[in-house]
């Protein structure tokens, strides 16, 4: 089975302990207006791969990713849920860390098939990095044109499992800044005893030379960039909630 | 045992000048980590300010502070001179003020004229008259040799950089020896060398004997340099700051001697830190006391300049010197050469702040102690000023008391020198082969006139043979002028410093270069894989390309081009090593440009890859700006397939990242850099220069110099002062991949 793919870095740093080879996949179901890869959504484009091709690639500088892995992310790498468990079964047949890098959008545990395919696809993750848009339905879909019913299901699902877990969580001014959202967002972590980590990342804009190349407005044009103070507070307003 | 011996381990060192023996028996081993290490005296800010002072009115100068007109150095030419003697630890100027530069005419009167010239200096007329008329030059002699071909080669800039009108440099004397022995043996030593030469005199025996004559002069001249700062150093020293002392003499000897382009120093930390090591123990010095010695000794190192005209300085950007020092490394005996030393040198960019000299160059192990490791790649995050070459690739061939010069050049300290080669530029051989030997520029049959490429596509069967039949012709030409450039710095302006501080029997590396190695595997993917179309101007003569269709490029790990850029390598090395050499050196070549990058770009046409006449090719061994397009390790991983037995006298790669790509926090930068150059090297990757730094911050130190002044980046092989850089050269280095993901 081949998978679409938009892009490989071969030192990525930031997705996930250690050095990492990551794995960028195309297509996502989801339009944040903070997106800063509008370029892997539509479904159709991006290369061609064997889960095979990649794996190799990655294999022949193993010495480059000893602290770290393989990362996959995108897009929204759930949209190719069956190459995306080809790839980590043959990481994890190589011994290889492995990284998802997720919105969880695509999780739905009344449809038995899928629900299997991840039971499959978790066993095979050594951590998951869970994008939590938004604690508020309504909020998250204005945010992202979907609603997070899945999402916070997705992560009482990888709770139940074991999956140890990462949370991130986008800072957007004006967007998912508001000490509701957040202390929200903490008390729906309570007791979550899988998360080892909650990350904050500030919103950027270096995504917009993006849509201009794609010819697509750029929705967030006035949007300032959180400080690293803003960054903290929000996170001691997650983290103290948790408590 | 020597008196000045007490508590060292007896070995064969005693009976014989041999260094290595006396480090093996002799250092400590340090596992730890940097928390021992002192910050910077009063007395080492005082004289860093001072000097600081004098460098900042140096650029406001113009480049110089001042310039010797009269006095043509020597090591024992100008009286002792200092910067603030009451607090200076470690003595000795090259002339008689600080960064007063040193007037040099053996390499060639012409190049020293016009330097002062061109800073608005003149050289006295009876210097001039006497080098002109009675004593002849090392550039008067190449000059007198050169065949018309050569000459067309050197204006056509196909080969470029010849050591023909300065010194060549890259000859590293072992100065440890003078601390450790004594000048009066070294002497000794030669005076049984010269007694014992063969008794035939044959022109080789000749020489050798005269050689001989003039080191022993040099090792009395410079016990006489020593006598002027108050020193005695005709016996072995007593006291680490004794040892530093003579060492630093024996060096300073050597650059008052020669301005050769590289004046390395060589591996002396692990060395010095047995003196450390017996002084602290005996109460002799505090670790402070050991740190302001070492603060005191590189800041001297700092000062080293030449007299050289702007235009070398814009082909190898920002008055460099390249006192390189080797740091660390393992022993063949698996025990590491890492001594508390090895961190103090390093914390000299702490106390002092980050500058290019000494350059710095950590020898990498994948062995090398975890605490060691940690400590450089926080000095390289915080100080950009650290390159690191692999210690794994080295050792086999050299041992563990190797040393590097200038950037990537390794050899064995004291046992073995090079004859340093410049560059050719195998990108233009590749035009010649399509244009049939017609410089693509100039319109001048400059190659053999061989049959042009006819069709409007290029062939790759058809190009790759008449290219192979180009590069055999430019080994050619280019290994006999080096020999003329030898032979001729041999006989008028030979180190016999430097040489008097090594054996009786050396091993000679022949040293050549590349240039344009990206661009030519990058242009024969083109022709193999995409179409390229040529283009012909008036004269007939291709000048451009076009390009039809994508092909794969060099710094993707694409076996498909990383292979044909093996292939050329290997082609080459092995027309190379088809000539005669001048004293049976042996020849090698390397993979390095420094900044010469950019005006070997100005002055090639255009090329099959896309490139377009007069655009910069990328530094080194690295691929093109902005075509490697899958990250930094595939980008590393397709420059460590480069075999180092092709390329052994070194594969430069420079990598620029910003920190934030390097890792959100401190600590994991560190672990990820760490990473970085063990994957690098475990894969065979030869040499790293690491830049970490924001774009952001070069485009304003480019706007704002003054704010600046110690501002370092690596280029290939080695760091300058990016205010010190052209424009061009400052607009290159920003415009290079910053490796940086979102």
């Amino acid at each position: 089975m081949q998978g679409h793919i938009h892009s490989i870095e071969s030192f990525g740093t930031v997705d996930g302990p250690g050095v990492r080879f990551v794995v960028f996949f195309q297509g996502c179901p989801m339009r944040c207006l903070y997106c800063h890869n509008p370029d892997t959504w539509n479904a159709s484009l991006g290369q061609s791969y064997e889960a095979i091709e990649i794996i190799s690639k990655m294999e022949r500088n193993l010495p480059f990713y000893k602290t770290g892995g393989i990362t996959a992310t995108g897009g929204e790498p759930l949209c190719q849920i069956d190459f995306l468990i080809d790839l980590f079964s043959l990481a994890k047949a190589k011994n290889i860390h492995t990284c998802l890098d997720t919105s969880g959008i695509l999780f739905d545990r009344r449809n038995e098939m899928l629900l299997k395919k991840f039971d499959k696809l978790v066993s095979l993750c050594d951590l998951v990095m869970l994008d939590i848009k938004h604690i508020d339905s309504d909020m998250h879909k204005r945010l992202t044109s979907c609603s997070n019913e899945n999402v916070l299901d997705f992560a009482k699902y990888l709770n139940e499992k074991g999956v140890k877990t990462r949370i991130r969580y986008v800072l957007v001014p004006s967007y998912t800044d508001d000490e509701d959202a957040l202390k929200g967002l903490g008390k729906f972590l309570k007791g979550f005893s899988s998360i080892e980590k909650i990350e904050v990342l500030p919103y950027h804009n270096l995504g917009q030379v993006k849509y201009e190349g794609l010819g697509i407005d750029y929705p967030l044009k006035d949007c300032n960039i959180p400080t690293d103070k803003d960054v903290k507070r929000a996170f001691d307003i997650i983290y103290s909630s948790m408590k | 045992m020597r008196n000045e011996w007490y508590d060292f381990n007896s070995g064969a060192w005693e009976d014989e000048i041999n260094v290595r023996d006396f480090i093996q028996n002799n250092y400590t081993p340090y596992y730890g980590n940097g928390d021992f290490l002192k910050g910077p005296t009063k007395n080492t800010k005082d004289l860093w300010q001072a000097v600081s002072e004098l460098k900042k009115k140096e650029i406001e100068n113009g480049g110089v502070l001042d310039m010797d007109t009269k006095v043509i150095s020597t090591i024992t030419s100008h009286e002792a001179g200092y910067i603030d003697k009451d607090k200076e630890q470690i003595v000795g100027l090259q002339t008689d003020k600080p960064l007063k530069r040193p007037l040099h005419t053996y390499g060639g009167i012409r190049m020293s004229v016009k330097a002062c010239k061109d800073h608005g200096y003149e050289i006295d007329p009876e210097v001039v008259y006497n080098f002109t008329e009675h004593r002849k030059t090392h550039n008067a002699g190449v000059f007198d040799a050169y065949t018309p071909e050569m000459r067309k080669c050197r204006s056509n800039h196909i080969i470029t950089g010849l050591p023909d009108a300065y010194g060549r440099g890259r000859i590293i004397g072992d100065y440890r020896r003078v601390a450790l022995y004594g000048v009066d043996r070294l002497i000794e030593y030669k005076q049984n060398a010269k007694s014992s030469t063969n008794t035939v005199m044959y022109y080789d025996v000749i020489r050798e004997r005269e050689e001989l004559s003039e080191q022993i002069r040099a090792l009395e001249m410079l016990k006489v340099l020593a006598n002027k700062y108050g020193c005695d150093i005709s016996k072995p020293a007593t006291t680490l700051k004794e040892a530093v002392q003579a060492l630093y003499f024996a060096y300073l000897a050597a650059v008052k001697e020669q301005n050769g382009a590289a004046m390395s120093l060589g591996r002396t930390s692990t060395f010095l830190d047995i003196y450390a090591e017996r002084d602290i123990k005996n109460g002799v010095i505090t670790e402070e006391e050991a740190q302001e010695i070492v603060d005191h000794f590189i800041m001297k190192l700092r000062m080293v300049c030449f007299a050289r005209t702007p235009k070398y300085n814009s082909i190898f950007a920002g008055d460099p010197t390249w006192v390189t020092e080797s740091i660390g490394g393992m022993g063949t005996d698996g025990r590491p050469l890492v001594t508390k030393m090895s961190f103090r040198y390093l914390n000299t960019l702490n106390n002092l702040g980050a500058a290019p000299e000494p350059n710095l160059t950590v020898l990498w192990s994948s062995q090398l102690p975890d605490e060691f490791k940690k400590f450089c790649a926080d000095i390289s995050i915080k100080h950009h000023a650290v390159q690191y070459e692999n210690d794994d690739l080295m050792r086999p061939l050299h041992g563990d008391d190797y040393g590097i010069a200038c950037c990537v050049s390794s050899m064995k300290i004291g046992k073995e020198m090079q004859f340093f080669g410049a560059r050719a530029n195998l990108a233009k051989c590749l035009l010649y082969a399509i244009n049939g030997g017609v410089d693509e520029i100039s319109g001048e049959q400059v190659g053999p006139d061989y049959r042009p490429v006819t069709g409007d596509y290029l062939d790759y069967d058809d190009v790759m043979a008449k290219y192979k039949a180009m590069m055999n012709w430019l080994a050619g030409v280019y290994v006999n002028a080096l020999n003329i450039i030898h032979y001729m710095h041999d006989k008028y302006s030979y180190e016999r410093l430097q040489m008097a501080l090594h054996d009786k029997n050396v091993r000679r590396w022949f040293a050549t270069g590349i240039a344009g190695f990206s661009v030519v595997a990058d242009s024969l993917s083109a022709i193999k894989y995409a179409k390229v179309k040529v283009v012909r101007d008036e004269r007939g003569i291709v000048t451009d390309y076009i390009v039809e269709g994508d092909f794969p490029k060099y710094g993707n790990d694409d076996d498909r081009v990383d292979e044909i850029a093996k292939e050329v390598l290997h082609t080459f090395i092995q027309y190379l090593r088809q000539n005669h050499t001048y004293r049976d050196g042996i020849i090698t070549t390397s993979i390095l440009t420094i900044t010469s990058n950019v005006s070997y770009g100005q002055n090639t046409g255009s090329t099959p890859d896309g490139r377009k006449a007069g655009e910069a090719f990328a530094p080194g061994a690295n691929p093109m700006h902005g075509r490697d397009a899958n990250g930094a390790v595939a980008s590393l991983a397709s420059v460590a397939k480069i075999p180092f037995m092709d390329s052994q006298d070194g594969i430069s790669n420079t990598f620029t990242i910003v920190p934030s790509a390097l890792g959100k926090t401190n600590e994991e930068r560190i672990d990820n850099l760490i990473a970085l150059l063990d994957g690098y090297t475990s894969k065979g990757g030869f040499h790293l220069n690491v830049n970490v730094f924001d774009k952001e911050l070069l485009l304003d130190a480019q706007k704002h110099p003054e704010l600046y002044p110690q501002l370092t980046i690596r280029v290939s092989g080695y760091a300058v002062n990016f205010i010190k850089l052209t424009k061009e050269q400052q607009d290159e280095v920003i415009s290079r991949t910053f490796h940086s993901c979102i």
